[in-house]
């Protein structure tokens, strides 16, 4: 696992994914290519599945292009920490299932090197042996969470119905 | 206590009364997309195979984004939009060279007070202007609720600003909205309902509103909303809309701020690079030319937006140092703008006309800058390659500064060049 440590506030989604491509890149493999290129161009081809992205405020800030989210939780990014979350960012990351977690405590707790786990259901984020709760999600969004996103929520519930 | 606009507006679509930081489910009145609808069709039809829309009637589909399109890819998506659109029997779809979307609802009086307007597209707040609860969703969000015709919304908690005097002279309603951004930062309204009262807002047209709301998510706004009033009531019951929706808060709605802003004291300035909070007055701004002057979106690519322009540049060329684009932000505007010869006197002096759209904002066509290159436009974002090469360098400013600054070459206060 490795943490990608952004220290800048405001970042937004042109440094996420520059809009030149927003009408040009819809799935996952087009916009990896893209993610995250202003802000880091060794992004795309470091990050892992269960890497951690911390930044520090109002993360995601900007457009309401959702390749940002979708595209984080197509490399397999475990979750983002950041000390607030963007209005739009935040709803999309739950559309995308993307875990988000908003905690400045544990984004200033932060060291180089420190190990981070995050657990969703229980609310805690663990740093370098210390952890920190963060309020969990309403029900209503962590269900769409679970299902991996809104649309596959849609499709579970549908299938749930022809069943019942 | 009473209630906010936000607490009123969710409260009734929920048919019960509601609490900040409360979810509820409501059904959208209007859900806008715009080109990419093209990629919210793909997520429908995958979701629900040969399914049919819960109620085309409250769609919306706009093609303003890369239009005329640009290249095979963005062509073929315009065509999956249209083919959609026929398929489905959306009756609300605008081609391209109608505009662009937050210009085009209101002017088809589809941005009725009180009613909840979604969008894929974070400038939906513009719509507040009309005393809408208008906000940004992502496409996933809208295909769900193409599907279902339903989503959730967190009760926000709402800031009051309260707006008094009169705009001098050459300083208009982006100054003012630049200013509140610059004072309350990028983040200073995140999540939240933003309500503009005061004496002054009854001295501001609807262009003014526009701009004003169209910026509300400049500063993390969920929704940013003017009362409907006399004004309203007049740009609309010419659009055949009935203004009996209309809602407002009560004089005892909790508000987690208050401020006031005398509109007496306002000036010219401008957003740096690369945030929109990141604002100054232009007479503390060192020398800084520019190679391009964008006039346009849906922030200031209004019809008075080319009057003002045209009354600074006053019959003057452009500096031969800038490229000044102009989009007019409907066909309604350009064809009025012609009428009135204001088309005549921008290309006189020396401006290169764009078709009513969405033009060089997003950096995927129509205007892209070149490294090192500096513009000086009037619309509402300027993060670092927005339009189009990180090193690059936007500023934001008003219509009047846009002309003042295409007649120097340099980001230049209006009130000096009349």
């Amino acid at each position: 696992m490795s943490v990608f440590r952004y220290r800048q506030d405001d970042i937004n989604t042109d440094l996420l994914f520059p809009g030149k491509h927003t009408y040009t890149c819809s799935t996952g493999p087009e916009i990896r290519e893209h993610l995250l290129e202003d802000l880091d161009a060794e992004f795309a081809s470091k990050v892992q599945p269960g890497d951690i992205i911390i930044a520090d405020r109002n993360f995601g800030c900007g457009s309401s292009r959702e390749q940002p989210a979708l595209g984080l939780r197509f490399v397999g990014l475990k979750a983002v920490v950041a000390k607030s979350f963007a209005r739009i960012f935040y709803r999309s990351a739950i559309n995308q299932g993307l875990l988000l977690v908003a905690s400045p405590e544990a984004v200033d707790a932060y060291s180089d090197g420190d190990d981070v786990d995050v657990d969703a259901a229980a609310g805690t984020i663990t740093v370098g042996g210390r952890a920190f709760s963060f309020p969990p999600l309403p029900a209503e969004m962590l269900e769409i969470l679970e299902a991996g996103g809104l649309l596959e929520q849609i499709t579970k519930k549908s299938r749930e119905a022809g069943r019942a | 206590m009473g209630e906010t606009f936000a607490m009123k507006v969710l409260g009734r679509a929920a048919g019960k009364s509601v609490e900040e930081g409360e979810i509820v489910f409501i059904e959208p009145d209007v859900i806008l997309t715009h080109d990419n609808s093209s990629a919210i069709i793909g997520k429908f039809e995958s979701t629900v195979p040969g399914g049919t829309l819960h109620d085309p009637e409250r769609l919306v589909i706009i093609l303003d984004h890369v239009i005329p399109a640009s290249d095979s890819k963005t062509a073929a998506g315009h065509a999956k939009v249209r083919a959609f659109v026929k398929k489905h029997g959306i009756s609300n779809f605008f081609d391209i060279g109608n505009g662009v979307c937050h210009q085009l609802l209101p002017e088809n009086g589809l941005a009725a007070p009180g009613s909840i307007v979604v969008g894929s597209d974070s400038h939906t707040c513009t719509y507040g202007a009309f005393n809408c609860f208008a906000t940004g969703i992502d496409r996933t969000e809208s295909a769900g609720i193409w599907i279902t015709g339903k989503t959730w919304f967190r009760v926000p908690e709402t800031i009051c600003i309260d707006l008094t005097g009169h705009l001098s002279d050459l300083v208009s309603a982006k100054d003012l909205i630049l200013t509140i951004i610059g004072d309350i930062g990028a983040d200073g309204a995140n999540y939240m309902s933003v309500e503009f009262h005061g004496p002054a807002v009854g001295s501001l047209r609807m262009c003014d509103r526009m701009t004003i709301a169209n910026m509300g998510i400049e500063m993390g706004a969920k929704l940013a909303v003017f009362p409907a009033d006399g004004t309203t009531y007049d740009y609309l019951s010419k659009r055949g809309v009935e203004c009996c929706g209309a809602i407002w808060s009560d004089h005892d709605a909790p508000y987690v701020r208050n401020l006031s802003y005398d509109l007496t004291t306002i000036v010219p300035v401008v957003a740096r690079p690369h945030s929109v909070d990141n604002v100054i007055p232009i007479s503390d701004l060192p020398e800084t030319p520019v190679d391009q002057v964008f006039l346009g979106t849906c922030t200031n690519g209004r019809i008075e937006d080319l009057e003002v322009a045209v009354t600074v540049l006053n019959g003057r060329k452009v500096s031969d140092r800038v490229r000044f684009l102009v989009a007019p932000a409907s066909r309604e505007i350009l064809r009025k703008g012609m009428e009135m010869g204001l088309i005549q006197e921008l290309v006189t002096a020396g401006a290169t006309l764009l078709p009513p759209g969405c033009g060089p904002c997003l950096g995927a066509h129509q205007g892209v800058l070149a490294p090192g290159e500096r513009c000086l436009s009037t619309a509402n974002r300027n993060f670092k390659g927005r339009m189009g090469e990180k090193d690059s360098e936007i500023y934001l400013g008003s219509p009047e500064t846009a002309a003042a600054t295409a007649l120097t070459g340099r980001i230049t206060d209006p009130r000096e060049v009349l």
